[in-house]
């Protein structure tokens, strides 16, 4: 089992920002494992599971250059566990509603009261500058029933917040 | 019986399209009963495609009725199957047994009418919903050499392309 380090890299986004950091990766002989990359609010964002022989040392020192070059922020730090360690979801929330701060504290929170393990969120501003709507889709693993998840979740309807409880069906074929 | 192997990924055959049954016989009656078995020996799949384990026919196996609550039509051997009309789509997650460990979104018709024949050649036409649409086009994609990793989207993009069905 390869140890593995998670790279953290955050910027302006530009074209080239993927291939020169994978590029200087392989050249310093490091396997990609899991990754995800997004833009957020204009920024790139990417998470990368990096693996090699080299010490975390010198894969710091060999992607600095380019981190600065690109104007990217950088974080290296080592993670526990490899690869083929998915838990898959079997309920999604999908909320939105009139954009206030607390949105996501209160909609996590009774989830987590009922032992629900978020596994991917996903949130969203819609709507302009003067009414702005809050979107949010969460895919996570809990054993209660949809129907004590959408009912612990339904006192926040009454305060303008429009919450649905789903099941995530994986078919596998 | 017997259970077979299943060709995984990255097995170029998995790319082939397969042919037509002609021949309702024996061979393709002990075929299916293995191909069946091989399904309930690994993973719970919902169903399996010939194509899946080297035989390049026609030849899928869908079975949903272990699913409470979800509208089906029980177990089901569709020889040479053939979408005639789609409507409405979704966005569910798939695996497969020929790509382990691995999950994605794909777009799918939420209601297929569907044409397929049995193991004795008898025409039949069947009008699905939902998940057990969805198995179906599933596994009618192993016999035109797609798996569900060809057609992964992306939630916050893809819902809206409506790519998959245009003809």
């Amino acid at each position: 089992m390869p140890d593995w380090n998670m790279l953290t890299l955050v910027g302006a986004d530009r074209p080239g920002i993927v291939s020169r950091v994978t590029r200087a990766l392989y050249t310093c002989g490091c396997n990609l494992g899991e990754a995800s990359m997004i833009r957020l609010g204009g920024n790139f964002t990417i998470m990368l599971m990096v693996s090699g022989e080299r010490p975390r040392e010198e894969l710091m020192a060999a992607m600095r250059p380019v981190a600065e070059e690109l104007g990217l922020r950088i974080h290296l730090d080592p993670v526990p566990g490899g690869l083929h360690r998915h838990l898959l979801p079997n309920l999604q929330v999908r909320v939105f509603g009139a954009d206030r701060a607390g949105i996501v504290a209160d909609v996590t929170e009774i989830l987590a009261e009922h032992g629900f393990n978020i596994l991917e969120l996903e949130s969203d501003v819609a709507g302009d500058a003067q009414h702005p709507v809050y979107i949010m889709n969460i895919q996570g693993y809990c054993e209660r029933t949809i129907e004590e998840v959408q009912t612990a979740l339904s006192a926040l309807s009454t305060q303008g917040v429009s919450v649905d409880v789903a099941p995530v069906d994986i078919l596998i074929g | 019986m017997a259970i077979l192997d299943i060709l995984k990924l990255p097995d170029p055959r998995l790319k082939q399209v397969s042919e037509p049954v002609e021949c309702f016989d024996e061979d393709l009656r002990g075929f299916v009963a293995d191909l069946e078995e091989t399904r309930l020996a690994g993973p719970a799949a919902v169903g399996i495609a010939a194509p899946q384990v080297g035989r390049f026919q026609r030849i899928v196996i869908v079975d949903v009725s272990g699913r409470p609550k979800t509208p089906n039509h029980g177990y089901l051997i569709l020889v040479n199957p053939e979408i005639v009309h789609w409507e409405g789509y979704a966005i569910g997650r798939e695996g497969c047994l020929s790509v382990p460990d691995y999950t994605g979104n794909v777009i799918r018709a939420t209601g297929i009418r569907l044409k397929a024949q049995d193991l004795d050649g008898r025409e039949t036409e069947y009008v699905m919903e939902g998940y057990e649409a969805r198995a179906v086009q599933h596994e009618m994609d192993h016999l035109d050499g797609l798996l569900f990793v060809d057609r992964v989207v992306s939630r916050r993009t893809d819902l809206y392309r409506r790519k998959v069905y245009q003809t």
